[in-house]
């Protein structure tokens, strides 16, 4: 099948990525296998019917996130250091850190719709999912492809923007109000 | 809903690499470089449950775009302002808390 092809090409890219980032010395090559990792993981967000995501991953992370990350680090004129990277005893304890916390996340992706149904459902018998979830969330306009069917790409997650979660939107224009207030403060020399 | 189970195994092993990264570098640089790496990882989960649990995943990935937009801008000024004192960004230097 195409698409799982595709998939896994993408997942391989950035997970390459996401490796690279932690392994390179440059701090400049960092930023770029990053700029990878999150390309590939917009073209999974396209391929899981999230197309809006995925334009704004492209626009928002790929372009000024990270385009803010290599304007300082080229700035401080980074990219000289050899000691970048942890002594041998923190190494030890980064990897049974990170690979108990692997061990659990991992085996919870086994991910399954009816055990899902079932302890949303608190029923005995083993509960059918499209009762479960798909009622509901046609009746809120928010089965994602019957959504982009109806309302188009923007449209889609426009409405529960903008309904559902109005105020949580409105909060945010205040959050990023306060990290514009304190970037400036903070990287300012003298106020 | 195909590519659920998938995308998940997927995020467990970039928000993995992240966290490694975070515990393993002293550049503050790729420190915050990972722990955007941690919420994109996050973000995959979230579309990918929204596919079978209705959009407000998808909303909730934006909220999370936003902070860490707001975060990268505060993050990075906060380690101009380090590289000012310090001269360089290696969080090693950066003890002043310490007991």
């Amino acid at each position: 099948m195409m698409a799982e092809q595709l998939f896994w090409f993408f997942a391989g890219t950035a997970i390459a990525g996401a490796l690279l980032v932690v392994i390179l010395r440059n701090p400049i090559a960092s930023a770029f296998s990053l700029i990878v990792t999150m390309l590939s993981l917009a073209s999974i967000f396209f391929m899981l019917q999230a197309h809006f995501i995925g334009a704004v991953q492209i626009l928002v992370y790929a372009g000024a996130v990270m385009v803010l990350f290599l304007f300082v680090i080229m700035l401080l004129n980074l990219g000289h250091r050899e000691t970048d990277l942890k002594r041998a005893p923190a190494w030890f304890v980064a990897v049974i850190l990170a690979g108990v916390l692997a061990s659990q996340l991992v085996p919870l992706s086994g991910y399954s719709r009816e055990r899902m149904a079932l302890e949303y459902s608190h029923s005995a018998s083993l509960a059918e999912p499209a009762i479960v979830f798909d009622s509901t969330m046609n009746a809120a306009g928010l089965n994602p492809v019957r959504a982009t069917q109806e309302r188009g790409v923007p449209g889609d997650i426009a409405m529960p923007l903008f309904q559902q979660y109005l105020v949580p939107f409105e909060l945010t224009s205040i959050l990023l109000l306060a990290a514009i207030v304190g970037a400036v403060v903070l990287a300012k020399p003298r106020i | 809903m195909p590519l659920v189970g998938p995308s998940l195994v997927l995020s467990a092993i970039l928000f993995t690499i992240g966290v490694f990264g975070v515990l393993v570098r002293r550049n503050a640089i790729v420190i915050f470089m990972c722990v955007e790496l941690m919420l994109n990882a996050v973000n995959l989960t979230f579309v990918a449950l929204s596919q079978a649990h209705g959009l407000s995943g998808q909303v909730f990935v934006f909220f999370v775009m936003t902070v860490a937009a707001a975060e990268a801008a505060v993050g990075l000024a906060i380690i101009l302002a380090i590289f000012r004192h310090h001269k360089s960004v290696d969080l090693q230097n950066v003890n002043l808390l310490r007991g």
